[in-house]
């Protein structure tokens, strides 16, 4: 009886610690991403000179410049909370990664916070010499032969930054060095949420590599969820 | 020619008194040629490691080198040679090799220790120059050799350094920054060095000879040397200007070298108006009179052993000199042909494959008499004759492919293949290395005062002569096969059954450099416990041989030597019941002489 | 020690020539019009190096064995005909060799270079930068669109640098990482440099031509047999110069005309 008792004491308390430790705070800003008008057409990549990395694609991948899902969804855009968020002293101690599989950066968009560590890694059989086009942090490219460990480099200001392979011309990547890890990349629904956001205001900006960058304000009191939807307009070129 | 009155250094140096005048900032041209064989020495070592690190990443292409990652972490993670680091090892082993050990052994070295010796004077006319020629080449070893250790590494453009890879900096990719401008004030810096050491050269020849040393009288080492160094002045002063217009493309925003319009890492860049083959036309005009730079004053040394070795003159010392004089001549001429499908005008590429294909006949003319002279003479076999009996083997196989590069219809086939790299690493990564290496057994006594190891010499010279053809000659298979070259692994389809020649060539390559230790500690061991040498260990006739084993700081004691005769004056009665009589010897020769 | 070096230097020599022989390591088949003039030139020069090659080293290595039996007493003997008859013999011999090379070679690269494409030549561009090919074909227009370098973008596989939005004569050029052609039909190839030098080089089509940036050359060349060839860069043009190649494909006509509907599908 007693056993019972404190066992179902034990699994209150649990419970009530478990609410009363939701987070710092309770607020979130998601919405949709999508575009208007008629997107540029990827093309196939041809991958003939590494058979390596065509072999491993049975139809062509195609560039990812413009990646558009069901509905208009416009995939690949980095939301985040570009004003109205405390810069974050120390980085997070998880890295990131961005793998070079197939001749190919997974993802192709890479988010990141200032300072945190980027972790590069090479999964296929032949070289890769990632590039990102720093213009703000230092500009760098490093050879990774096949089967060497992956390595680590990370950025210290804020930027958006292109990334490429040396090797193989239509690799192509984006790295985004950010303030802080209140981000979010668009998924194959153009869906996007930003939680854990304390209470104050706060200007959202959604950026893509093609369609360059948009901004709304958002005021969040309590822990409300607000909606707001980013709409770009395509290119056919 | 008529004696000419013998000229005195218009700077006497008094004998060097201090450590630092005798051993390190020292006038006397014999100590400056052993500087600059020092210098020579630690270059091959250098270039041979880096050349073990390239064929051991031909051959086996994803293998982890232990160790490598500590030279180069960027370069080799985990030692795993990057593809970069495979192009700037390549880089920085030919401009090493070329420079300071093609150039400097043979021609610096050697041609400073015995230059004014065989001519008879004291020193050269200008040894504060001579001085600074040695150490402002030291300045420019230590300058390339920095580029290592600075920025993001060694340039990976080739000693060849073809613009626009060259020129647009950093962007070309890794090294191109820092490295590439460091190389090219390095290179700068090794000009100026030898156009003092030719001026030196070159008066020392014309107003240094002794009484009764006409020119007809010189040794062919002398000959050797004096051409050279007139390649010298033409060629350096033309390179230099060249890496200074390169350095300028870099640092001050010029285009001499690069067209409009070029995009390279998604950057249009802003230069206009230069031209690509500008580059190429003044690199070569300096590049084909260096190999030629490279390898004359080993022709003089071998001919000059090979007298010596055979007791007799070569047949005609007259058609020697003058078919080098042809070549020097015609190197000036040729260039154009490391250019046949550069896109210059294809008017041009036969132009210049003509004198190419003449150039065949003064080197012609050289191997017939060298080989023509052994028919019925007494030869000795010891180290320095054997090096240059191979000098003589590997001058053939490397020139005759020749043959095949001067046509520039097959050159369609053979430009920029194996086939060009076995053909110049014959001439000079072997037959001048021969040359050198026959120099230093025949002259080892002479500057050290003890003699090298014969059985370590012997052992040496059989042991490098079929390594080296086991390296080389496969190169010319290759190339056949169309295996281009500055690859940094053959994954292209045509090129993979072609991995396991490399790999033979690799394990060559590792086992005859091992074998040059046996040289370094012949060295190294016969400086110190080597037998005390005579005067004349060799019975040679030229001055040289006429001095005390080494020679004192002045030479001839403070007198000038008398030369009676010409240099070869073997297969003669001498009243001392010898078969040759010396150079500065009054006595009468009743037979022979040429 | 003389003999044993006589020995060495023509057993080098012999082991060397065998595989020459043997044809062990040659170069691809010859798939191209012009190229038996090249290797017709080959074989003759290989004959007359094999044999300089061949009599230089053995007559070297027979002197070597019988004139290095030291006698003090004996006396040196002179070649026959001494410095004279080997100088003419070199003039003569080499020379009148090395004009025969030389005027024969012309032929084999006049044919190359001199002659004009022909006027119903395919047209294709070819863009070398760092690392890899592109091609260009004109399309039905027969026009190639004009080249914005600024407009190169990678990332959307803009290449070349065309701008379609306004110039109308790029919008039906086709890009392509792979080259194909028809064979037996002549191609006129337009070469445009990128960044730096490179060189496009297809062994089996005898064919060699350096890029030069600034400078846009020209080569022809027509096929002549099916299948698939590679070409690759033979002109040190960065870290990636190993990897930089394409795929020649020579293909029948119809087979090209339906490659070529397909690439220009995917434009």
């Amino acid at each position: 009886m007693r056993t019972k008792l404190s066992y179902a004491a034990g699994l209150a308390l649990l419970a009530a610690s478990t609410i009363g430790f939701a987070g710092p705070s309770g607020g979130s800003i998601s919405g949709k991403v999508t575009y208007q008008g008629t997107p540029a057409r990827q093309k196939p990549i041809d991958m003939s000179k590494e058979p390596g990395c065509a072999q491993q694609h049975s139809t062509p991948i195609t560039t990812e410049t413009v990646v558009v899902g069901p509905g208009n969804a416009l995939v690949n855009v980095i939301v985040y909370v570009s004003a109205g968020a405390a810069d974050e002293s120390s980085p997070p101690s998880q890295a990131v990664t961005i793998t070079q599989k197939g001749c190919q950066y997974l993802p192709h968009v890479v988010p990141m916070v200032v300072n945190q560590e980027l972790k590069v890694v090479n999964a296929d059989t032949n070289s890769h010499n990632i590039h990102p086009l720093a213009k703000i942090n230092h500009e760098w490219n490093k050879s990774q032969p096949p089967g060497t460990p992956p390595f680590s480099e990370k950025f210290e200001k804020p930027e958006f930054i292109p990334v490429k392979c040396n090797i193989h011309p239509w690799m192509h990547g984006e790295f985004a060095v950010l303030n802080n890890s209140h981000y979010a990349v668009s998924g194959e629904d153009g869906g996007f949420s930003l939680p854990n956001l304390p209470p104050g205001k706060y200007t959202i900006t959604a950026w893509h590599e093609s369609y360059g960058d948009q901004t709304q304000d958002v005021s969040i009191s309590g822990n409300e969820t607000k909606t707001i939807n980013f709409v770009f307009k395509a290119k056919p070129y | 020619m008529h004696a000419m009155p013998a000229a005195h250094a218009t700077q006497h140096h008094g004998p060097p008194t201090s450590f630092i005048r005798k051993h390190i900032f020292s006038l006397d041209h014999k100590v400056i040629g052993k500087q600059y064989y020092a210098l020579a020495l630690v270059a091959v070592l250098t270039g041979m490691v880096l050349s073990w690190l390239m064929r051991i990443h031909l051959g086996w292409n994803n293998a982890a080198i232990p160790g490598l990652q500590l030279l180069s972490a960027d370069g080799a993670p985990a030692g795993k040679m990057t593809p970069e680091y495979y192009l700037e090892l390549m880089t920085m082993h030919a401009t090493i090799m070329v420079f300071f050990v093609l150039t400097t052994a043979p021609f610096a070295a050697f041609g400073n220790y015995f230059l004014p010796i065989q001519v008879g004077a004291e020193d050269m006319p200008f040894p504060h120059f001579n001085m600074m020629s040695f150490w402002t080449t030291l300045v420019a070893f230590c300058v390339l050799i920095s580029v290592f250790f600075v920025g993001d590494g060694p340039p990976l453009s080739g000693w060849t350094a073809y613009a626009p890879l060259s020129a647009i900096g950093k962007v070309a990719g890794p090294g191109q920054g820092t490295g590439q401008v460091l190389w090219a004030t390095a290179i700068g810096i090794f000009c100026i060095g030898q156009l003092l050491g030719a001026l030196n050269f070159i008066s020392t020849v014309l107003d240094m000879r002794t009484k009764g040393m006409t020119l007809a009288r010189l040794p062919i080492t002398c000959w050797a040397w004096f051409i050279t160094s007139c390649m010298g002045l033409t060629a350096f002063a033309v390179l230099m200007p060249a890496c200074v217009l390169l350095i300028l493309d870099h640092l001050a925003g010029t285009s001499f070298f690069i067209a409009s319009g070029l995009v390279i890492n998604d950057q249009l860049l802003p230069h206009s108006g230069g031209s690509t083959l500008l580059w190429q036309h003044l690199f070569w005009f300096f590049g084909h009179p260096e190999v030629y730079i490279a390898i004359v004053p080993g022709m003089g040394i071998v001919t000059h052993v090979l007298v010596t070795n055979m007791r007799r003159p070569m047949l005609s010392m007259k058609a020697i000199l003058y078919s080098l004089w042809a070549l020097a001549f015609l190197s000036y001429m040729v260039y154009g042909h490391h250019m046949f499908v550069s896109g210059m005008n294809p008017f041009s590429s036969l132009a210049f494959s003509f004198p190419t294909l003449m150039i065949t006949i003064p080197s012609t003319i050289l191997v017939l008499i060298w080989i023509g002279s052994l028919y019925g003479s007494k030869l000795r076999i010891n180290s320095a004759s054997l090096f240059a009996l191979g000098f003589i083997s590997m001058f053939v196989s490397g020139g005759v492919s020749g043959f095949f590069l001067a046509q520039p219809s097959i050159d369609i086939m053979l430009h920029a293949t194996y086939f060009v790299v076995g053909h110049f690493h014959m001439v000079m990564g072997v037959a001048a290395m021969f040359g050198i290496f026959s120099g230093t057994y025949f002259w080892f006594p002479k500057m050290t005062g003890r003699m090298m190891n014969e059985t370590l010499g012997k052992v040496h010279f059989w042991l490098t002569f079929v390594g080296t053809y086991c390296i080389f000659m496969p190169f010319h298979y290759l190339g056949w096969a169309a295996n281009v070259r500055r690859f940094a692994s053959f994954t292209d389809d045509f090129l993979k059954p072609l991995i396991p020649l490399h790999q033979f060539i690799t394990v060559a390559a590792l086992f005859t450099g091992a074998v040059q230790l046996i040289f370094i500690y012949n060295l190294i061991h016969s400086h110190f416990k080597g037998a005390p040498a005579p005067d004349n260990p060799w019975e040679g006739t030229s001055l040289e041989w006429s001095m005390p084993s080494p020679p004192p700081w002045n030479n001839f004691g403070g007198k000038d030597p008398v030369v009676y005769h010409d240099p070869y004056q073997y297969g003669v009665k001498s009243s001392t019941g010898a078969d040759y009589v010396m150079q500065n010897s009054p006595e009468q020769i009743t037979a022979g002489g040429d | 020690m003389a003999k044993l070096l006589a020995l060495t230097i023509i057993v080098i020599a012999i082991a060397s020539a065998v595989p020459v022989v043997m044809h062990t390591w040659e170069a691809p088949a010859d798939v191209s019009t012009h190229g038996h003039l090249i290797d017709e030139q080959m074989s003759e020069t290989m004959i007359e190096a094999g044999v300089s090659f061949l009599a230089a080293q053995i007559i070297l290595a027979i002197f070597i064995w019988k004139f290095s039996s030291f006698r003090s007493d004996g006396k040196t003997r002179t070649f026959p005909g001494g410095a004279k008859g080997l100088v003419i013999a070199a003039l003569v011999l080499v020379g009148a060799e090395i004009m025969a090379l030389g005027a024969f070679g012309v032929k084999a690269w006049a044919t190359v270079y001199f002659t004009p494409p022909s006027a119903d030549a395919i047209p294709i561009q070819v863009q070398a930068g760092q690392f890899a090919f592109y091609f260009r074909y004109p399309g039905p227009d027969g026009k190639f669109g004009l080249l914005h370098p600024e407009l190169i973008n990678e990332a959307t596989q803009n290449f070349f640098g065309l701008d379609p939005e306004h110039d109308t004569e790029s919008r039906d050029d086709i890009v392509t990482a792979g080259m194909a052609i028809p064979v037996n039909k002549e191609i006129h190839l337009l070469m445009h440099a990128k960044d730096v030098s490179h060189s496009f080089y297809v062994p089996a089509l005898r064919i060699h031509q350096d890029f030069v940036p600034g400078l846009d050359l020209s080569v022809h060349f027509t096929a002549t047999k099916i299948g698939r060839y590679e070409i690759v860069c033979s002109q040190l043009c960065g870290l990636g110069h190993y990897s930089m190649r394409a795929y020649l494909d020579v293909m029948s006509r119809e087979d090209f005309d339906d490659w070529l509907k397909k690439e220009a599908a995917m434009q």
